[in-house]
């Protein structure tokens, strides 16, 4: 039937139907098949094949993969070091021929070291793959294959300071609270400490004590695992979205404080002192006006203050080396509208942890870029090998530059006309802000936030103390401390 | 002391599949006879050597007589089975005899490392499949009316899917077995022998419109059941040879064309109606959220894979029994954790060098009905190991279906052995064809049987 005598529905059919003569050879469209399929097996090769260069290193540091049980009967765990070269916790062989595990520092670095044998907690359950696998040569293995030894596991060099540690420890004292000293250039954590503590050396008489003690709850990383309220160090935000809003005429507010006011009916008081009396927007901020912060943080738009805290990680996962419980950010999009004001002056709802608040000041140190913290600088065979290593790069940007900068003017003054006055010296400029928590219990939380070097900034600390009292009184004292240790590094022998 | 042999031998095993997995594309080039067979001897020396390396692991691991006796029989069972097929077959490909061997060798090596009453039924099943189908060569090579039994493949196929429906069992989520006796079957791993066999007979010759219809219809059927029976793998394997034969019998693209976006389509569908099909999309998009249910298996079989890493944990020394039916679907995983991932893909590359001999024979046997049944069978093989690799590594959600030859399974190493034995009677065929330079009586290119099809829509079924 010629071509053009066909009707539609012939036409139609007509393409399903087999291709005439010589069209249709079916080797040819072998070869196409054989092309197709070659091309899709290549690509599941390319897959598998960037899995195990690429995905496999993380994908396996799990605590779910319980291969590692397999890999301790055959290596001998490996060292955690700090940045100077201490050994932080280390494997040996005791004269039975038991493997112990021995924290030379022992209470003080607890918590971010960590622990095995009950569970494993901070760096040696975060490392736990890298420090039950060995790299070392092949006629090293050999050797210990034929006398019968444990491969040696590779070791991980923090960026840990054994000194900053020491000074931010024994400064926080016997009080409870955390201690964080952050590089805001790098994201290199150089120090954490959280107090109450334990020795890990002790474990296995103290476990039952410890554990069951709910009271102090000293397993717990407060740096990491406490939620706070972030009390005044939350108005660094308020200023931010304030200034974000009103550009141009933030510098115009003024308000007059007689030491309390209502708003939204609610009733503000500010902490300590009867009234700032007329106070504008920088005298605001220097001494932390609870009135006239609230005044001007009333005027926000919610749903926008709602995504900038979103933006500056409230309510999102943070990654790190340790996990970090989320920060809740105390307001939604149905919030009424007498939540707003204690919100405002880090009250209310919102809680956050100690490592999130020297995070944000981070950005704010570092123009508003926030480095990616970490803990571990390398990886490292028994032999000296590096297997490993990481450099810093950029985490999220939380504000633009020239919001950062005006948000380093007004923490400068708080430093040097505010509450801040603490960390006032010759020795080094600082900026930041001190807070106040009110909670349950009778006396508030202190907080300090804060970095040295106002020009080029060399370190951000972040100090929280539990159940104490105004922040300038005593958490800024705690960071001086952290910050003169920094500039100064006069310690024993043993810690440098 | 263990650890270290396991650990070197994996050093060399990695070396041996190297070279054999390479030799299974040289074959192919052209070069003397004297150096062929030099490269198939040379592939069976290096598969007894895998096999007698990793026994000799196994056995030091547990100094176990049974497992010493099991290698032997082993040993005697595939050097049988090489001498009866060259003896029985002289023109058969030794090629595609080495590669089933080693790959029944992987098998049992693995699930004798895993479980040894597995190792020992699978060895039982390999034994007494291999013997049956060694009449199949002879049936393929003889039997011309084979390409007139059209419905009854059809029929019998459909029959024999729908078994499961009134003696089904369910297994893993998928009610796709029946059982009598004490003996549990799988019908769609022998159905798919059935259905390719019927497509072929069914657009051997340039087909009308009528044909194709019923065709269509007819496939549609099979795939149904199996979306019934839940034994998705399955549905989606027979789907894709359906559309690859017709795509390839027609010459027509638009059957590709048609079954991706209907593919498509029936997988959104289908995660809208099956809550089994939404756990497993769902746990192959992020399997970290739920990583102790729904997550559990595909990242047990990552972990296992990422731990082996390139040069594997070494023989016995891994983990594999953590993933959930390791040593029937997630067998590769278990592989490449001990062998390491540079043998697994070695692997991948054997069994698409036996997909390209398939496609050889498809391509070098002049019947156009035995040219189909072999394309199918090609496109049935691979699809297969594709769905099987890709789903344990994550790389497309897990479907279900096992790794030819190598997982624990009767009707799956029974049907390939099948398949296999059939491919080997069509290239006895193709050789011979050669040889005599005929075309054997069958019906040969389209461009040889000249214009019937044009526009003939009653064409009688002749």
């Amino acid at each position: 039937m010629p071509e053009e005598n066909r009707t539609i529905l012939e036409r139609i059919c007509g393409i399903f139907l087999p291709k005439r003569e010589k069209s249709l050879k079916t080797n040819r469209f072998t070869f196409s098949t054989r092309l197709l399929v070659v091309i899709l097996l290549f690509i599941m090769i390319g897959y598998l094949v960037k899995f195990t260069l690429y995905d496999a290193p993380d994908v396996i540091n799990n605590a779910y993969n319980k291969r590692t049980t397999n890999l301790s009967e055959q290596v001998l765990r490996g060292s955690i070091l700090s940045a100077n070269d201490k050994i932080l916790a280390q494997s040996a062989i005791n004269e039975d021929g038991e493997e112990t595990r021995e924290y030379p520092y022992d209470n003080m670095f607890a918590h971010v070291v960590g622990y095995i044998g009950h569970g494993k907690t901070g760096l040696e359950s975060a490392y736990n793959y890298n420090l039950l696998t060995s790299d070392i040569s092949l006629t090293s293995r050999i050797e210990n294959a034929l006398t019968g030894q444990k491969n040696e596991g590779n070791s991980i060099v923090t960026t840990l300071d054994t000194r900053l540690q020491k000074a931010a420890y024994e400064a926080l004292g016997d009080y409870q609270g955390a201690v964080i000293a952050i590089e805001p250039k790098t994201g290199k954590v150089r120090a954490m400490v959280s107090r109450p503590d334990f020795d890990p050396n002790e474990l296995d008489e103290i476990w039952d004590e410890i554990n069951s003690d709910e009271d102090n709850s000293c397993l717990v990383n407060r740096a990491t695992q406490g939620l706070y309220p972030p009390g005044s160090t939350y108005k660094i935000l308020t200023a931010l979205a304030y200034m974000e809003e009103n550009p141009h005429s933030y510098g115009d507010f003024t308000y007059d404080c007689t030491g309390e006011t209502v708003i939204n009916s609610v009733t503000i008081s500010i902490y300590e002192v009867e009234a700032h009396a007329e106070c504008d927007y920088s005298y605001a901020c220097q001494n932390s006006c609870n009135t006239a912060f609230v005044t001007l943080g009333c005027t926000l738009d919610l749903d926008k203050f709602i995504e900038l805290n979103e933006t500056c990680l409230f309510n999102q996962k943070i990654s790190f080396d340790l996990s970090v419980k989320k920060s809740s950010f105390g307001l939604t999009e149905d919030s009424e509208a007498n939540q707003m004001p204690q919100t405002i002056i880090g009250q209310g709802d919102t809680l956050m942890t100690p490592f999130h608040n020297a995070l944000l000041m981070c950005a704010v140190a570092n123009d508003g870029v926030l480095m990616k913290p970490y803990l571990v600088e390398e990886v490292v065979s028994a032999e000296g090998l590096t297997i490993d290593s990481t450099e810093p790069e950029e985490y999220k940007t939380l504000m633009e530059e020239s919001m950062a900068e005006r948000l380093q003017k007004m923490l400068e003054s708080v430093v040097t006309d505010g509450t801040g006055y603490a960390l006032d010296t010759d020795q080094y400029t600082a900026a930041g802000k001190t807070g106040t928590a009110e909670n349950e219990n009778e006396n508030a939380h202190s907080w300090f936030v804060g970095y040295s070097n106002v020009d080029d900034p060399d370190l951000v600390v972040c100090v929280i103390v539990e159940n104490t009292g105004a922040g300038s009184k005593y958490a800024a004292p705690i960071a001086r401390e952290v910050f003169d240790s920094y500039y100064n590094n006069e310690m024993d022998e043993e810690y440098r | 002391m263990l650890n270290i042999i396991s650990t070197g031998s994996n050093y060399i095993i990695i070396i041996m599949c190297v070279i054999y997995a390479l030799s299974s594309f040289t074959v192919f080039l052209p070069s003397s006879e004297k150096r062929q067979i030099k490269r198939m001897n040379r592939q069976e020396r290096y598969m007894f050597l895998f096999h007698f390396i990793c026994y000799g692991v196994l056995f030091l691991k547990t100094f176990d007589v049974k497992i010493l006796i099991l290698y032997v029989v082993e040993v005697f069972f595939f050097l049988l089975l090489i001498f009866i097929y060259e003896h029985l077959y002289p023109d058969s490909s030794r090629v595609l005899m080495n590669h089933t061997c080693f790959l029944l060798q992987i098998g049992f090596v693995m699930l004798t490392r895993l479980s040894f009453d597995q190792a020992v039924k699978q060895f039982l099943i390999a034994v007494v499949s291999s013997t049956v189908v060694l009449v199949v060569p002879f049936i393929v090579a003889k039997a011309y009316w084979l390409k007139r039994l059209r419905w009854v493949y059809g029929l019998i196929g459909l029959a024999f899917l729908s078994t499961v429906f009134v003696i089904g069992t369910t297994k893993n989520g998928s009610t796709n077995w029946i059982s009598f006796g004490g003996f549990a079957l799988q019908p769609s791993e022998f159905v798919k022998i059935a259905f390719v066999f019927f497509i072929a007979a069914m657009l051997e010759k340039p087909a009308s419109f009528r044909k194709i219809l019923v065709t269509i219809l007819f496939s549609a059927a099979h795939v149904l059941i199996l979306i019934l029976e839940k034994d998705l793998g399955g549905a989606l394997l027979y789907f894709v040879i359906f559309i690859f034969m017709c795509y390839v019998a027609t010459g027509r693209f638009i059957y590709m064309l048609g079954g991706v976006s209907l593919g498509a389509l029936a997988g959104r569908v289908a995660y809208g109606l099956f809550s089994h099909v939404r756990v497993r999309f769902d746990a192959w998009l992020d399997p970290w959220s739920d990583i102790e249910n729904t997550g559990y298996q595909i990242t047990q079989s990552l972990f296992a894979i990422g731990t082996g890493s390139w040069f594997g944990m070494g023989l016995t020394q891994g983990r594999p029994s953590d993933i959930p039916v390791v040593e029937s679907d997630f067998i590769f995983s278990a592989i490449a954790e001990e062998f390491g991932v540079f043998f697994a893909l070695c692997l991948i590359l054997i069994y698409l060098g036996i997909f390209v001999h398939f496609l050889k024979i498809a391509m070098d046997v002049k019947g156009r009905f035995y040219k189909l049944v072999a394309y199918g069978f090609s496109i049935c093989f691979i699809f297969q190991v594709f769905l099987n690799i890709g789903g344990v590594t994550k790389f497309i959600p897990s479907t279900g279906v096992t790794l030819p030859l190598i997982s624990y399974g009767g009707s799956s190493v029974a049907s390939t052995l099948i398949i296999f034995a059939i491919m080997q009677g069509i290239f006895i065929i193709a050789y011979q064809e050669e040889e005599e330079g005929g075309d054997g009586g069958q019906t040969t290119e389209i461009e040889k049987t000249g214009g019937a099809v044009d526009g003939d829509w009653e064409q009688t079924d002749a």
